[in-house]
């Protein structure tokens, strides 16, 4: 039985912390992957921060059923999805996704399985705060075709 | 009572996260949006996007799913988190 902890917060969050947890949880988890999102700055430098808005309830909802989709295909032991919201400094991170399993392969994919999922299915929405002016972030082709990969 | 939510640029185009509808009458999602056009006409261009998505009860949906009296309705540009 996979376990699945979404945390959706504006407070930041303790990357060693979370992988003790998913090592320590269980005598049969011989992997842990994980995945770190940080704010990137532009190339114009312009960039200050980032403003993140979500769907309360759906956002942790479709975050579990991702996860279930994921121990559908892969062998996994836990998923853990830690997603910030609110303003964000550059530099700061944004998201974690970490997964357990008894050996890497399926770690490995299933963390970037539930991370291609959460990109193009999770209800979150990215602006981007410049000195004088905001801009809502559009979806890039780029993240769907990922998505779309696992499909085939 | 249907429940329409709003979110991110969506949200700030129309200046409101949300409205309450009477169900009568409104059969599925496209049915809303239709309403919503006629009731606001300012709102017709930022609905008729292309790229908006819906969700019915706060799972994905598509625009020609059935509502009913209760339900949470939401519309909203593609997601941008991670």
């Amino acid at each position: 039985m996979m376990s699945c902890t979404v945390v959706v917060s504006e407070a930041d969050f303790d990357p060693a912390a979370l992988l003790s947890q998913l090592h320590e949880a269980s005598p049969s988890v011989g992997a842990v992957a994980s995945f770190t999102g940080v704010v990137r700055g532009d190339v114009t430098g312009t960039l200050q921060s980032l403003h993140i808005e979500h769907y309360p309830g759906m956002t942790e909802a479709e975050i579990e059923r991702i996860a279930r989709q994921a121990a559908e295909r892969w062998p996994i032991e836990a998923v853990q999805v830690y997603h910030r919201v609110g303003r964000l400094a550059l530099g700061e991170r944004i998201v974690w996704v970490a997964v357990s399993a008894a050996h890497r392969g399926a770690s490995f994919a299933a963390c970037e399985f539930v991370m291609d999922y959460l990109k193009t299915r999770a209800t979150f929405w990215k602006k981007e705060c410049f000195m004088d002016t905001e801009r809502w972030v559009e979806q890039r082709q780029c993240d769907l075709d990922k998505a779309d990969a696992w499909r085939s | 009572m249907i429940k329409v939510c709003f979110f991110a640029s969506l949200r700030e185009t129309l200046d409101t996260s949300s409205v309450s509808l009477s169900a009568a009458g409104l059969s599925c999602v496209a049915d809303i949006v239709a309403h919503l056009v006629a009731e606001h006409p300012s709102w017709h261009d930022a609905l008729s996007q292309p790229n908006l998505l819906v969700a019915v009860n706060q799972v994905h949906a598509s625009p020609n799913q059935s509502v009913n009296d209760g339900d949470e309705v939401a519309i909203f540009p593609p997601v941008t988190g991670g």
